[in-house]
């Protein structure tokens, strides 16, 4: 449903110009999007009484940049890191592509949408992922596919940070550069927490972008919270497909729990699920940050 | 049979245009000819199996018909939960195949052999295992595994001959009649039977190959056979856990069948903790030469 300020391109997708970082209008919409997703999860995970809250708060943003400002109606999503999986729920409901209704039955019995991305149940949810570290080859061989075919399609995964441990991960990175898949985005999530503590603490990973650098990626780094960012990571990642050198991987700079105050930067905010009190708030916080950036009263 | 396979491949390429092969970084002097044939379409993925099978989901959501190549146990237990995952929970037909199933890597030792690699596939969903018993049944399998809408699992092994003519590969065939006892196998290491040429013994023995996993339809001819006879004996390179012999006794419980004898031949790993080639295993296992033939005696003396 296009709103005054946006181009509705009649899918779900907005018009966002092809400038640098957007227009103001450009990053308001896409602002005003990423407000209505994070409202519908956060409404999940109260109804549900479930975790993963942070998880999905760090990737908010780039699902809605991929959604109403990237991909095309052919392209293709791999959400690797499944287990924040309501934000995309709520993104592809905030599309008209999900029933809004079905979010409700969220982590219910019988429901088709758990915890976790199920299993060939929606069209735009090509597998189920979530056990870490499958994600970037079930893309690559879906764009390598494509690209067989003779099929101009893109093929975006998002990982987390945390499943760059797995040996799988970099199995994947070694044939996407060698196989130079530039039909394939490799979106990080790079919000430095992982299961058990920090992802330096655990098993460090910087320094990440000459890691990905040296696999032969071109490597983008971004504000994963900030449309004016993503928006010229996008150009810069255009810019690097159209030369056709090699893949390009996104580092998007996140923080987990992002805009909740007292989840922000916690691993407790992978796990623990809202009580009544930090529902309110969660939601409160989050309007006013929206109202703040957009000067409109969002509650 | 990998020479068959790669034959069997290669002309079935002609027939379609979905076919990609991919192969683990296996195949030296074996595989030459597929990589001139399938062009762009033959995939050498490097020493990466996880990655090999979960890009062999993606290509075949995008419509393709991937076969993969390995050493039997790096396709299909250093991937497992790619093969649960990616491939059989989203009912995708990729098709893995594994040379040298059993100890058909003989003096290479433990790490190249697959003595549960049957087990492992049997209990995934989606999921069918082919089992060729002679170099000729490759080609007819390979066949087969490409019309099969399912995941399949391919174990090569090494071939020995068989006197008797044998039927096209199937799910079940019925190699010869016996007297006394029946007999079924999974695999070449049945033609060790045969290899001990002992009429007398031969002759008590009814002779049955298992082709697929698992065991569906079970032939009427052999249940009414193992109802008469009331011995049965399983011959299998496999592990017993989740082998041919659990297979078989639990489709016959389910069928009301309950043969007093029933015992199973089948892989005991490295019981002396030495080494030799795929036979001296076999051997040392008594699923070969005169602990074969012992073992066999006595369930025919009752």
């Amino acid at each position: 449903m296009a709103r005054d300020d946006q181009q509705d391109l009649g899918d779900g997708r907005l018009g966002v110009a092809a400038g640098e970082a957007g227009t103001a209008p450009d990053r308001a919409a896409l602002a005003m999007r990423a407000f209505s997703v994070k409202k519908r999860f956060l409404a999940m995970y109260k109804r549900a009484n479930a975790g993963h809250i942070g998880s999905a708060l760090s990737c908010a943003e780039l699902l809605v940049l991929l959604k109403f400002a990237w991909m095309r109606d052919d392209d293709t999503f791999i959400l690797s890191k499944g287990h924040a999986v309501a934000a995309l729920y709520s993104v592809l409901a905030e599309a008209n592509i999900l029933d809004p209704h079905l979010l409700d039955t969220f982590y219910g019995e019988g429901t088709l949408l758990p915890a976790l991305p199920p299993v060939n149940g929606i069209s735009e949810i090509p597998f189920a992922t979530g056990s870490l570290g499958h994600g970037l080859s079930l893309c690559a061989g879906m764009a390598l596919g494509a690209a067989l075919k003779g099929r101009p399609r893109g093929f975006f995964c998002l990982t987390s940070d945390g499943e760059l441990d797995a040996g799988s991960t970099w199995e994947a990175a070694l044939f996407v550069a060698h196989r130079k898949l530039t039909n394939l985005v490799w979106l990080i999530d790079r919000n430095r927490i992982q299961g058990m503590g920090g992802t330096e603490e655990v098993l460090a990973l910087e320094p990440l972008p000459d890691k990905l650098a040296s696999f032969g990626f071109h490597v983008v780094e971004a504000d994963g919270h900030d449309f004016a960012s993503l928006l010229a990571a996008r150009e810069a990642c255009r810019k690097a497909q159209a030369a056709g050198t090699a893949p390009v991987a996104i580092i998007a700079n996140t923080i987990k729990g992002h805009g909740i105050r007292y989840m922000q930067d916690t691993v407790a905010s992978h796990y623990l699920p809202m009580n009544d009190a930090q529902y309110r708030q969660a939601q409160d916080e989050l309007a006013s940050a929206y109202g703040a950036a957009t000067g409109r009263d969002a509650r | 049979m990998r020479d068959e396979f790669v034959h069997a491949l290669i002309a079935l390429r002609e027939r379609r245009s979905d076919l990609l092969f991919m192969t683990g970084d296996v195949g030296y002097l074996a595989i030459e000819a597929l990589a001139a044939t399938f062009g762009d379409r033959f995939i050498n993925t490097g020493v990466a199996e996880q990655n090999m099978v979960s890009l062999a989901a993606g290509l075949a959501r995008e419509g393709h018909l991937p076969w993969l190549y390995s050493i039997a146990p790096f396709v299909v237990l250093r991937p497992y939960e790619q093969i649960r995952t990616d491939v059989c929970l989203h009912k995708l037909p990729v098709k893995l195949v594994g040379n040298g199933g059993g100890y058909g890597y003989g003096i290479m030792g433990a790490t190249h052999h697959a003595l549960e690699d049957i087990g492992a596939m049997r209990v995934l969903p989606n999921m069918r295992v082919y089992v060729p018993l002679t170099a000729s049944d490759v080609g007819q399998a390979v066949a087969l595994m490409a019309a099969d809408p399912l995941a399949n699992y391919l174990r090569l092994n090494s071939v020995l001959p068989i006197p008797d003519q044998v039927a096209a590969f199937a799910p079940w065939r019925r190699l010869k009649p016996g007297r006394s006892t029946v007999v079924v196998g999974a695999g070449p290491v049945l033609a060790n039977i045969y290899e001990l040429a002992d009429p007398d013994l031969l002759g008590e023995l009814e002779l049955w190959a298992a082709g697929t996993f698992p065991l569906e339809d079970l032939p009427r001819e052999l249940l009414t056979s193992i109802q008469a006879k009331r011995r049965v004996v399983t011959i299998e390179e496999h592990y017993g856990a989740g082998g041919l012999g659990e297979a078989l006794g639990q489709a016959l419980l389910s069928q009301g069948l309950c043969p007093p004898s029933f015992t199973s031949l089948h892989a005991a790993g490295y019981p002396s903790g030495r080494y030799g080639s795929q036979r001296w295993h076999q051997e040392e296992c008594g699923l070969a030469g005169a602990g074969l033939r012992a073992r066999l005696q006595k369930v025919v003396r009752g």
